[in-house]
């Protein structure tokens, strides 16, 4: 079980800045992320795309951002827990116990959720009946490529990820790749060794075509295809493999008891607090009369959660407000000389 | 101000008047017309403004931008007449343009 003062639940640029201004007023705080990197939407949804609207940085990508806010961040040396996804937020005496995907637990009397539009997961298919095989013989991503050895597989997707396990498994695998449209979205290279592989007959592809059944008692046996003219394929396979991207789902959020609007958490805005005591949201994920989903307004609000959180970790201390730069408490955390 | 029918998986239309110039998405936001999500906010960074465009109109309107099919892959249900709402822009030559919004977005 780990203690914290405030656990952060979203890496993108708002939840960076609450650990900054948690770190800056003396509380610690952990991190996690649902995704394999920090950053958030901006990482994830537009790395290259200019953002002209931070305050005195007329113009930078979300890469350039993300970077800057990790370097703010230096000097506090904060943990990340990336790649999980919290679960479950349970009420333990004064504390939040907080359990995530990969069984990390912590105990904590301060919650912020800077989950941005939620979590980012794998879009799946549409059919009802691929649940009953999903993690048995349909995965949306691939753990361990060995069971795929001497077998049958399916993959659905025209993307880099569709096109690269394609590849892969072609190696070891009798490979069928299958995707809506003729052209492919994958690297140059990667498009054009699929469509060598496909000559020499190493994968068979289809395309114009999409999923329409799946068929097995207990194990999958086959898979349908319909062209975009209606016509019908079906053929054996062992596995299915999806691969549309990522889409953002609120996800086990919406199972804390939170007043939910839509797919936002409605806080005030004093202390960007939900209706549950020391559990916060800041960022796009929140909502509050006026609300603008804008980076700017995240850290502002981030700033006050962080302030908010002081009472509920330090219930004997008074916290003073102090600036940045006459503060030697402060110089002190960030390790910066006094004058 | 031109004329956007957005007709919902249920069947329930609604034609608004929206002003030359936005984006099929904002006409839909704007006017709280529900299935559309819009998550990135019109940065074809998502596929949660997708709608199906009525046939006679899909080769009416401009055409599809680079890598607006690209997004079009993960959206939920693409069709051959799938669109991104943020993509199409409003004007005097989509007066009385219908789209029809799939099951969910996501």
């Amino acid at each position: 079980m780990i203690k914290t003062d405030a656990l952060i639940i979203g890496a993108g640029p708002t939840g960076l800045f609450t650990a900054h201004q948690l770190k800056i007023i003396g509380l610690d705080c952990q991190i996690v992320d649902n995704l394999d990197k920090i950053g958030g939407q901006c990482i994830e949804l537009y790395p290259d795309k200019p953002i002209y609207d931070i305050p005195a940085i007329p113009e930078c990508t979300g890469e350039e951002l993300t970077q800057n806010l990790i370097k703010q961040l230096e000097p506090f040396k904060i943990k990340f827990h990336l790649n999980e996804r919290v679960d479950e937020v349970k009420k333990d005496k004064n504390n939040w116990e907080v359990k995530t995907s990969n069984g990390t637990k912590f105990s904590t009397p301060n919650v912020i959720i800077a989950g941005g539009v939620g979590s980012f997961e794998p879009r799946k298919f549409s059919l009802k009946e691929c649940e009953q095989f999903e993690n048995k013989s349909i995965f949306y991503s691939i753990k361990d490529k060995k069971i795929f050895e001497g077998k049958t597989v399916t993959i659905f997707g025209g993307g880099d990820s569709a096109l690269d396990w394609a590849v892969e498994l072609s190696k070891t695998s009798k490979v069928n790749l299958i995707h809506r449209r003729d052209e492919f979205r994958g690297a140059k290279a990667t498009v054009d060794k699929i469509h060598d592989l496909a000559k020499s007959g190493k994968i068979n592809l289809f395309t114009k075509y999409q999923i329409s059944g799946v068929k097995g008692s207990g194990n999958l046996e086959s898979v349908e295809i319909t062209h975009e003219n209606k016509e019908i394929k079906t053929f054996k396979t062992d596995y299915i493999l999806g691969f549309f991207g990522l889409i953002m789902q609120l996800g086990p959020i919406a199972n804390w008891g939170l007043n939910l609007n839509k797919k936002t958490i409605e806080v005030d805005t004093e202390k960007f607090e939900t209706n549950q005591k020391g559990i916060y949201a800041v960022g796009d994920i929140c909502t509050y009369p006026g609300k603008l989903k804008l980076i700017l307004s995240g850290f502002h609000e981030g700033a006050l959660a962080a302030r908010a959180c002081f009472k509920l970790a330090r219930p004997n201390e008074k916290y003073r407000f102090e600036f940045t730069t006459s503060s030697k408490t402060i110089k002190d955390r960030l390790g910066v000389k006094s004058d | 101000m031109t004329k956007i029918t957005y007709i919902e998986h249920n069947g329930k239309e609604h034609t608004i008047d929206v002003q030359n110039g936005l984006t099929v998405m904002e006409g839909a936001v704007q006017n709280d017309i529900p299935g559309i999500d819009a998550d990135c906010g019109g940065g074809m960074a998502c596929a949660t403004c997708h709608v199906y465009v009525k046939d006679d109109w899909y080769n009416k309107l401009n055409e599809k931008s680079e890598g607006e099919d690209d997004m079009i892959d993960q959206a939920y249900e693409p069709k051959k007449n799938s669109r991104l709402s943020c993509q199409i822009i409003v004007s005097d030559k989509t007066e009385g343009l219908i789209v029809y919004l799939p099951e969910k977005q996501v």
